[in-house]
């Protein structure tokens, strides 16, 4: 099955399907420990991001990743506009200019999105921020790699799900919840939440 | 042709407030501020910090500073995003004292690195030092008494600085047992020099006297009050 700039296109609609799904969900999440609103910032990006993808497709999968970038970090805003930004830019680095993109080619993407969330955030995993889900993840997509996109996505789903539950026994050591210190265990994160979330679309557009 | 200050906060009153503050230090630097969210809210705002990058930079290059978290985060990506992102570089650095600093140093012709660097030093402790501090050749010496009002409070230590700024002389503020550095205005305001206070200012290196000279013609000219 081939992974074209349209594929790549139907592959964001779906995320920004899942984030409009679950906006009241991520902005409860961040509401005692953040500033009440993941949910909404992420979905003013993402219904941007669909809005633009209507006007006009890029011809590459990474001319795609790259126009979700720039829009996010532009609409979205707080911490998340910057870091899932540097992610999709990362990731659309990677890919160049190929016009289809093949299970390496995605797991390349998911690490060095990863890398890019990394390098901004200055978290680590352990930290109870995003990475906590997009690390698992990536490195369960190179685990899978030879169980092609879908299968490699699906993998980096199920492990972005158990990493972000692995937040809620965590400190908080980023952002706005880590001036909670102790107070920010039993929360899970907000950021983590929507990283899963975006993978599990992703996974299940592509079936 | 100087370095351009941009300054990223939350919200756009202080980043106007900050501005405020660092111009009036340097008045021939441009300082920008890139505050709050386009619709007044709390927040930064990717784009406006780029086109304040933009127009802060005159050729010089650019430094930004930033208040908390995911102010950092938006000024490197603007930086990264520019055309050339070496023409301008983040500093660590705590807000009002770093843009002080960073604009003092902007005004006395100090390029990009240097006002990056008096930016994030501006974060240590004052460089006042108590007692007999060791000098290396015989320095030049020179007594004066404030006669302005303020003393040497936040404008006139900045002129101090900026009237020796470039100068190849160490010059050290002396008031009572407290010792500063000449070119550091932080340091100068920490010595709390009033008026009717007496000074002690010496100079070493090879452009000493001249130090000395410009240090009495604005103290005689009561720091232009």
């Amino acid at each position: 099955m081939g992974c074209d700039a349209a594929a790549v296109a139907a592959l964001l609609r779906a995320g920004a399907a899942t984030i409009a799904e679950h906006r009241v969900e991520l902005t409860d999440l961040d509401r005692p420990i953040g500033d009440s609103d993941h949910g909404e910032n992420l979905n003013r990006g993402f219904t941007a991001v669909v809005s633009t993808l209507d006007t006009a497709v890029p011809e590459t999968p990474g001319g795609v990743l790259k126009l979700a970038a720039t829009t996010l970090i532009s609409k979205v805003g707080g911490a998340a506009g910057p870091l899932y930004g540097t992610a999709f830019l990362r990731a659309a680095t990677t890919l160049g200019d190929k016009s289809e993109l093949d299970a390496a080619s995605v797991v390349a993407a998911l690490q060095a999105a990863l890398a890019g969330v990394v390098a901004r955030g200055k978290a680590d995993v352990g930290d109870a921020t995003m990475v906590d889900a997009l690390s698992p993840a990536a490195a369960a997509a190179e685990a899978s790699e030879n169980n092609g996109i879908a299968g490699l996505l699906a993998a980096a789903a199920d492990a972005a799900d158990q990493g972000a539950q692995s937040t809620v026994p965590l400190v908080a050591r980023k952002g706005r919840a880590s001036y909670l210190g102790e107070r920010s265990v039993g929360h899970l994160d907000p950021g983590a939440r929507s990283t899963a979330l975006l993978l599990r679309a992703f996974a299940e557009a592509v079936r | 042709m100087r370095v351009g200050l941009v300054v990223v906060s939350h919200s756009a009153r202080l980043a106007e407030g900050v501005v405020e503050l660092a111009a009036q230090m340097a008045p021939d630097v441009t300082v920008l501020a890139a505050g709050g969210l386009p619709d007044g809210g709390v927040g930064t705002d990717y784009d406006s910090v780029v086109a304040a990058v933009q127009r802060a930079d005159s050729g010089a290059g650019v430094v930004l500073l930033y208040d908390l978290g995911s102010a950092q985060m938006t000024a490197e990506l603007a930086v990264e995003s520019l055309a050339d992102p070496g023409s301008a570089v983040v500093v660590d650095a705590p807000l009002v004292e770093g843009a002080v600093a960073a604009s003092v140093a902007a005004q006395g012709g100090a390029d990009r690195a240097a006002v990056a660097e008096a930016a994030a030093s501006a974060g240590a402790p004052p460089a006042v030092e108590t007692g007999l501090a060791p000098e290396a050749g015989a320095p030049q010496t020179t007594r004066l008494t404030l006669h302005n009002e303020v003393g040497l409070h936040a404008r006139p230590a900045a002129l101090l600085v900026r009237s020796i700024a470039g100068l190849d002389a160490d010059v050290r503020i002396r008031l009572g047992d407290d010792e500063a550095d000449g070119h550091s205005v932080l340091a100068l305001m920490s010595l709390s020099a009033r008026k009717d206070d007496t000074i002690d200012v010496s100079a070493t290196g090879p452009q000493a006297g001249e130090a000395i000279r410009r240090i009495e013609a604005l103290a005689e000219r009561n720091f232009d009050e």
